[in-house]
């Protein structure tokens, strides 16, 4: 596409209304799908808690800006109350083994969640949906290696591989989302392939050549918005994948050890042999891990319908 | 002033058992404004010679030989991208068989038609190329305001228009029209047919109309190039192809149809199904299922001849008209069994039997 012309103020306030316009729009699919909005409410609500969990210091220029914190202690300050102290008024949501404060460890875990669930799903979503969409689109022989490669890490079982590489590279954060991410593209990859293969067939496509668009045009401007919704279906699942894997890796001790995750949480009460007392530390983590997983999905649900515009008007 | 230069075009499909004739020797001029039909059964090869003009063809269709030369431009020999900039849709524009699938179903039709304009024209504006959208859209008759639906909120017959709009909307020299009707019921193909003759008279615009509909091409066209087995076989202004037709096989097709002045009239079918074009071999094409053929017909490829006015026709036999002409209105002549003694190859039985053999292998 060309760049825009420089246009007359009023017509370039015109643009912003109808850019606002269109922002509103996308939100209304929202609107009559409450599991859509249920979804976006624990999504912004944890968004908000990973941004603000611990306390800022900007310094800009002369001026300090700080913002509190929202998590009450430091969550690996040791000592904050008594040992494996049950829930109270200082201590919501009770204390660890090292009598750390279990709601400070859970606000300060949902930032893992958030890096891991959103970078891996992003990268694991991209380079799937592209080689799916390369290799339907091409076919032959780049279909024929693309699709090999998906084979074989298809064959890759997740958690040995994971275990190996993270002990090779050392476990860090970025290690964990390069795991998941070297694993997770291959089901997007398939799923868009297939649908690709069935889209390049369609009239539109024809129509597109017959106007004169070349390849890249065809394939990013026609097809891929054609596949989507699928593509929206398979982030959200990646997210959820995503989350949870980490949180397995963390639960089985590979977690980033400077990056306290609700996964890690999970493996110091395993460790701390406090499952079956310290109910207070089990819970949280876990059901955090499933109301982020879920709202991720109701969703993906709703944007399903937004990319559609078929589904939109029934 | 010729606009359109097919020669001797040859395009094959590859398939396992060898090369598909879907389009063999086919020699046709258009001149500008002229609209050209062509008409055949399904699988006679008109869309693939009308997709070849613009070598909108699948990956495993080849042009093996001939020449299609555009407006002084040799259209076998440019490259793709060459081809993509000068000639499709800016030249030589499509309106689809089906139009609701022929848009991209996730852009407004409007979108569409933007894109279209401005992928050719890089100074045109947006609001511009939306103007003219809008005014296309007036054009044809539908709402200017409905340009910002999406395809599946259009009616069959809109979506048609629609497409009408977007082939028309470079001022395209040559429109390949691709059964633009068959869709559709008669009351709207008749207005839509209307609507195509006028902007393309306005725009002075060339067309091949694909059809097997011969009330379609009588309507609407200037010529008519009946085509059979990947040939033409007949081709001739559209008065003497519905009057006065020479290949046997137009005289057939024209019993199929009713007429609408002879209320006593029995509707006569061809019998048999269309050739096999996988080395269909030397001999007429149409032989296996012509009443009229000889020993000749069975042996010789017929050439095209002349007969004035640009009447040319691919028979052994045209020479003797009338008795064709006679012969042909009657239903016995046309009956299967009359075919009998002769060698089926092309008949459906055969191939079938053949298919079952090849899948016992």
């Amino acid at each position: 596409m060309s760049t825009e012309q420089p246009s007359p103020i009023d017509s370039t306030t015109t643009s912003i209304g109808e850019r606002f316009a269109s922002l509103r729009q996308r939100f209304e699919v929202f609107e009559g799908d409450r599991l859509g909005q249920i979804g976006l409410a624990i999504l912004a609500l944890f968004i908000f808690i990973g941004i603000f969990a611990r306390p800022y210091t900007i310094e800009l220029f002369d001026f300090t800006i700080s913002t509190p914190g929202l998590a009450p202690y430091d969550p690996g300050e040791r000592a904050v109350g008594d040992r494996l102290e049950s829930p109270s008024v200082a201590h919501p949501l009770g204390t660890t083994d090292m009598g750390r404060d279990v709601l400070s460890q859970l606000i300060a875990g949902t930032r893992v969640t958030l890096i891991v669930g959103s970078l891996a799903a992003f990268m694991a979503v991209f380079i799937g949906t592209n080689v799916g969409l390369i290799s339907a689109y091409f076919g032959g022989w780049v279909d024929d290696v693309l699709m090999r490669i998906t084979d074989i890490v298809y064959g890759v079982p997740f958690l040995p591989f994971a275990i190996v590489l993270v002990a090779v590279l050392g476990s860090s954060i970025v290690n964990i989302i390069v795991a998941i991410v070297l694993i997770l593209w291959r089901s997007t990859a398939r799923v868009i392939r297939a649908q690709v293969l069935s889209h390049k067939q369609r009239p539109y496509v024809e129509s597109a050549q017959a106007i004169g668009a070349g390849h890249v045009r065809i394939m990013y401007r026609h097809i891929l918005p054609n596949v989507l919704p699928l593509t929206f279906l398979y982030a959200a699942f990646a997210v959820a994948w995503a989350v949870i894997a980490e949180a397995s890796l963390s639960f089985l001790g590979f977690g980033d050890p400077n990056m306290l995750s609700w996964g890690e949480m999970i493996y110091n009460v395993y460790t701390a042999n406090a499952i079956r007392e310290a109910w207070w530390w089990v819970f949280p983590p876990g059901i955090c891990i499933m109301l982020f997983v879920m709202s991720v999905f109701f969703i993906g649900r709703t944007l399903e319908k937004e990319v559609n515009p078929e589904l939109n008007h029934q | 002033m010729t606009l359109l230069d097919i020669d001797g075009l040859k395009t094959y499909y590859g398939a396992d058992d060898g090369w598909v004739r879907a389009t063999d020797d086919a020699s046709l001029s258009i001149e500008r404004g002229e609209t050209v039909g062509l008409v055949g059964e399904s699988g006679s090869g008109k869309t693939t010679l009308a997709k070849s003009i613009i070598r909108l063809l699948p990956d495993n269709a080849e042009i093996v030989d001939g020449s299609i030369e555009f407006d002084g431009t040799e259209i076998t020999e440019l490259s793709d991208k060459e081809l993509r900039r000068q000639i499709r849709w800016s030249e030589i524009s499509m309106i689809p068989q089906n139009a609701m699938n022929g848009f991209d179903p996730v852009y407004t039709v409007g979108d569409q038609i933007v894109e279209v304009i401005r992928h050719h024209e890089d100074d045109t504006s947006k609001a511009e190329a939306r103007e003219r959208g809008r005014e296309l859209f007036d054009d044809l008759g539908i709402d200017p305001d409905r340009i910002d639906d999406y395809p599946h909120q259009f009616s069959g017959g809109m979506a048609q228009r629609a497409m009408i709009a977007l082939a028309l909307a470079l001022s395209p020299s040559l429109v390949l029209a691709d059964e633009p009707t068959t869709a559709l019921d008669v009351v709207i193909q008749d207005r839509i047919l209307e609507t195509i003759k006028e902007m393309q008279e306005e725009l002075n615009s060339a067309m091949i109309m694909i059809t097997h509909d011969m009330s379609v091409v009588s309507e609407t066209c200037d010529r008519i190039a009946v085509v059979y087995g990947g040939r033409i076989v007949e081709l001739a202004d559209a008065e003497t192809i519905i009057t006065n037709p020479r290949h046997p096989y137009t005289l057939g097709l024209r019993n199929a149809f009713p007429d609408i002045s002879d209320d006593d009239q029995e509707l006569i079918s061809i019998p048999g199904s269309p050739p096999e074009l996988v080395d269909p071999g030397e001999g007429c094409r149409f032989a296996p299922r012509c009443p009229f053929a000889e020993e000749e017909c069975w042996e010789v490829t017929p050439q095209p001849e002349s007969y004035g006015d640009g009447h040319q026709v691919e028979c052994h036999r045209a020479d003797e008209i009338e008795h064709l002409q006679a012969e042909a209105g009657k239903k016995e002549t046309w009956r299967e069994q009359d075919l009998g003694d002769r060698e089926p190859v092309g008949t459906a039985d055969e191939q079938a039997a053949e298919a079952e053999v090849r899948l016992d292998d």
